[in-house]
C-alpha cells in the first residue's frame, strides 16, 4: 500500500470535519420553509338587508343555477378562502385555493381551483390543468375578495352560477407581436353550472377565447374580449329544485374594460369601466318531476356596466347596472319560470368602499332589483380582509 | 364575419409588428432602461414598464405590457418583492421561457447590491414592508455600477456576436460614472448630517450615501396613507430638530408634505427618484446631478 494516499487522508479527514461546519454557516442557515409557498387567507362577512325575503327570488325566463342566491339575510359570513401558490420548478407552478362556507350551521369545504401551470414552452404557449376558473369573459377569473361590489353581476349569476369553475385542460398562446393578442382554448369535464353530468366520456364543455388590448397614451389602458362556452348537460338541476334540463348550452361573450388613472398613477385617483354582453342558447328538454317533458329552445341575454372611481387613495365610489331579457319556446307542458319570458329583470346597484390599507376594505352597497314579478331593495355592509402574502390581481 | 380586406389588414399589421434586429429589454423601472440604453448602445431596444410619475408598487399587469414581455429578450427589474405585485403576474402571462427567474434572461438588481434594513420580524401591522429589505437602492449612485457590471454579462451571453461592443460601452460607462462619483462626493460633504423628513421610506439609499439624518416619514406605515393625526405627531416631533426639507418622489401627493411644509416652514422638495421623474432628470447621470442641485437649493 502506498503511503503517501493514507498520509493525505489521515491529515485531509479533520480539516474537512472542520471545514465543512464553517463553510455551511457562512451560506447561512437553511431551513425548509424558506421554500413553502406563498399563503393568503381572505375572511369575508357581511350585514345583509332585504325588503322582499331573498329565499322567494326567482327571475323569470331562465334556468338559473341552484347558487344564483343572493348573500344570506342579516349577518353571514362569506367564503374563508385559503390561497397558497408557489413555483414549483423552473417548468411549472401550482395555485391551489379553497373556501371555507357556513351553511345553515354546517361548515361547507369547496375546492375552488387546483391546477398547475407550464412556465417554459415555447412560441407563447402555455398549457394549465387540473381545476380551474375558465378564463373566459372579463370577471369569470374573479375571485370573490376582488369583486368591485358584493355580489356577482346578475348576469353571471343566471348564466354561469356565479361563475364558471371546471375541471379540465387549457392551452393558450401569446402572439408575438407589440399589440397584445391572445388566444385560448379549453376542453373541460362538464360537471359545472352550465354543463352538468360530465357528458361526452367527462368532456362535456368546451371554450374558446380571444383578446386583445394595450395602452392609449400613459393614462388609459383597455382590454377586449370573446370568449364562447359550449356545454352538453345531463340532468341539469336548476333553482326550481325540481326542474331538470338535458340538452346543448351555448354561451357567447363580449367583454370590454378601460382604466383612466392621470399619468397612469392609478394609488391617488383611477376610474374602472367595464361592461359585458351575453348571449345563451339552450337547446334540449325540460323535466318536472311528477308532470313529464317538454321540449326547451331558449334564447336568452344578459349585461352589465359598471363604473368604479377611486376619488382618494384610500376611497372608492361605483355603480353598475345589471339587465336581462329571454325569450322562450317551451313545447309540451306548462313550466311555469321559463314560459314567463315577457319580463326583462334588471338591476342597479351603487357602493362606496374605504381600504385602510391594501389588504383590509370595508364597503357600503344598495342595490334595487325588479325581477318583472317582485321588486326588492337590498342593503350590504360588509369587510373583506386578507392575511399573509401580497396577491397579485389580473388587469 | 370579417370582410376580407379588414383580414388582409390584420394580417400586414401583424407581419410589420416585430422589429427584429435589436436585442429587447424589458426594465419594469426607468433606471434599468437607462442603464441598458448606456451599455447596450444601438444594439439594444430598452422600456421601462413605470414612468418616473407612477408608483411602482402600484402598477398592474396591463395587456401592454404583458406583450412587450412576451417579446423581451432580458427582464431586468429591482427585485426584492418591489414588484411583487404585478412582475410575478406578468412573467407567468407572458409565457417567454426565456425571462423567467433563474434564466440568463431575467435579471433582479437587489440581488447584486448590499440590501439595508432588512427586517429581523416581519408584520403587517408594521405596514406594507419588504421582507428582504428595504428595494429602493437606485436612490445611491454607487449601487448602479454593481448592477451594471452584471447586466453587461447578460447581453453578452444573449448576444456572444456583440460581446466586444458591449465590453466597450461597460468600460466606457464604468469611466464616465466613476468620474461622476468623484464629483458628486466632493459635493456631498457639504450635505453631510442634514435633516429631512421624508414622505415614504424610500430614500435611505440616499441618506447613506449622503449622510443625511431621515427624522421621519409621513406615512406612519409604509405604504399606508399620511393621516392628519400622524401628521400632527410628526409636527410636534420635528420640535427643536432642524430639518430642511420634507422630501417626496414625483408620483407622491403634494397635500401631506405641503400641509405640513406650511406648519413647519419648511420646504417640500421633490427630489428625482429615477430617470424622467421631475425636469431635467433626463439621464442616469441626471438624475443624481439634480437630486444634488435640489438639496443643496435647501441646504444650510
Amino acid at each position: 500500500m502506498n503511503r503517501v494516499p493514507f498520509a493525505f487522508f489521515a491529515l485531509a479527514l479533520p480539516v474537512a470535519l472542520i471545514l465543512v461546519p464553517e463553510e455551511l454557516s457562512a451560506q447561512g442557515v437553511v431551513s425548509g420553509n424558506a421554500f413553502n409557498p406563498s399563503i393568503s387567507l381572505i375572511l369575508d362577512g357581511k350585514y345583509s338587508y332585504y325588503s322582499d325575503d331573498p329565499d322567494d327570488l326567482v327571475l323569470p325566463g331562465f334556468l338559473a343555477d341552484e347558487e344564483i342566491g343572493p348573500p344570506e339575510e342579516g349577518l353571514s359570513l362569506g367564503e374563508s378562502e385559503l390561497v397558497m401558490s408557489a413555483n414549483i420548478d423552473d417548468q411549472f407552478y401550482g395555485f391551489f385555493t379553497a373556501a371555507l362556507e357556513d351553511e345553515d350551521g354546517d361548515t361547507e369545504i369547496e375546492l375552488e381551483e387546483a391546477w398547475i401551470q407550464t412556465l417554459a414552452l415555447p412560441y407563447g404557449l402555455g398549457i394549465k390543468a387540473g381545476k380551474f376558473y375558465s378564463d373566459i369573459g372579463y370577471h369569470n377569473v374573479k375571485h370573490p375578495h376582488t369583486w368591485d361590489f358584493v355580489d356577482a353581476p346578475l348576469a353571471y349569476s343566471v348564466f354561469l352560477g356565479g361563475n364558471y369553475g371546471d375541471t379540465g385542460a387549457q392551452l393558450r398562446w401569446v402572439a408575438p407581436t407589440t399589440q397584445f393578442i391572445e388566444l385560448g382554448g379549453e376542453v373541460l369535464r362538464g360537471d359545472s353550472f352550465p354543463a352538468n353530468g360530465a357528458a361526452n366520456d367527462g368532456a362535456g364543455a368546451f371554450t374558446l377565447y380571444a383578446r386583445t388590448g394595450g395602452d392609449i397614451g400613459v393614462s388609459q389602458s383597455w382590454r377586449f374580449g370573446l370568449s364562447l362556452l359550449s356545454a352538453d348537460a345531463e340532468e341539469r338541476d336548476s333553482g326550481e329544485g325540481d326542474v331538470t334540463f338535458d340538452g346543448d348550452s351555448d354561451l357567447y361573450m363580449v367583454d370590454f374594460v378601460w382604466k383612466w388613472a392621470e399619468n397612469g398613477n392609478s394609488k391617488l385617483r383611477n376610474l374602472v369601466v367595464a361592461a359585458e354582453y351575453m348571449h345563451r342558447e339552450e337547446d334540449g328538454d325540460v323535466a318536472i318531476e311528477d308532470s313529464g317533458d317538454a321540449e326547451y329552445d331558449g334564447d336568452q341575454d344578459g349585461l352589465y356596466a359598471q363604473a368604479v372611481y377611486q376619488f382618494r387613495p384610500k376611497w372608492r365610489v361605483g355603480v353598475r347596472y345589471d339587465y336581462l331579457t329571454s325569450s322562450n319556446d317551451v313545447d309540451g307542458f306548462a313550466e311555469p319560470t321559463l314560459l314567463d319570458d315577457g319580463d326583462d329583470p334588471y338591476r342597479f346597484s351603487t357602493m362606496l368602499d374605504f381600504s385602510h390599507s391594501e389588504f383590509s376594505r370595508l364597503r357600503l352597497q344598495a342595490s334595487y332589483l325588479d325581477t318583472g314579478a317582485t321588486d326588492d331593495t337590498q342593503i350590504f355592509l360588509q369587510y373583506i380582509m386578507s392575511l399573509g402574502a401580497h396577491g397579485a390581481h389580473k388587469f | 364575419m370579417k370582410s376580407p380586406v379588414s383580414v388582409l389588414a390584420l394580417a400586414a399589421w401583424l407581419l410589420s409588428a416585430p422589429a427584429l434586429a435589436d436585442l429587447k429589454v424589458f426594465a419594469c423601472e426607468p433606471e434599468w432602461a437607462a442603464l441598458a440604453g448606456e451599455l447596450g448602445g444601438a444594439r439594444v431596444e430598452a422600456v421601462a414598464a413605470v414612468t418616473g410619475a407612477q408608483d411602482v408598487h402600484y402598477i398592474q399587469a396591463r395587456p401592454s405590457l404583458i406583450a412587450r414581455v412576451r417579446n423581451a429578450d432580458l427582464v431586468v427589474c429591482t427585485g426584492a418583492d418591489l414588484e411583487v405585485a404585478w412582475l410575478p403576474l406578468l412573467l407567468r402571462q407572458a409565457n417567454n421561457p426565456r425571462v423567467q427567474p433563474g434564466q440568463t434572461g431575467f435579471l433582479a438588481a437587489a440581488d447584486f447590491v448590499t440590501l439595508l434594513e432588512i427586517p429581523v420580524s416581519v408584520d403587517r401591522a408594521g405596514g406594507d414592508i419588504h421582507p428582504f429589505g428595504n428595494p429602493h437602492i437606485q436612490t445611491d449612485p454607487r449601487n448602479i455600477l454593481p448592477v451594471a457590471v452584471e447586466l453587461s454579462a447578460r447581453l453578452r451571453a444573449i448576444e456572444p456576436d456583440g460581446a466586444a461592443e458591449y465590453a466597450r460601452l461597460l468600460e466606457d460607462f464604468r469611466g464616465r460614472w466613476q468620474q461622476a462619483l468623484e464629483r458628486w462626493q466632493a459635493r456631498a460633504a457639504a450635505l453631510a448630517g442634514m435633516e429631512v423628513v421624508v414622505h415614504h421610506n424610500s430614500w435611505i439609499y440616499m441618506n447613506a450615501w449622503l449622510g443625511l439624518d431621515q427624522l421621519g416619514s409621513l406615512e406612519a406605515k409604509p405604504g399606508v396613507p399620511p393621516s392628519a393625526g400622524h401628521l400632527a405627531a410628526l409636527l410636534a416631533q420635528i420640535g427643536s430638530h432642524n430639518p430642511r426639507a420634507i422630501v417626496r418622489a414625483a408620483y407622491q401627493s403634494a397635500r401631506p408634505s405641503e400641509w405640513l411644509s406650511g406648519r413647519a416652514g419648511i420646504p417640500a422638495l421633490v427630489l428625482p427618484h429615477t430617470v424622467g421623474a421631475v425636469e431635467g432628470a433626463d439621464d442616469l447621470f441626471a438624475v443624481y446631478e439634480v437630486m444634488l442641485d435640489r438639496l443643496e437649493g435647501v441646504a444650510p
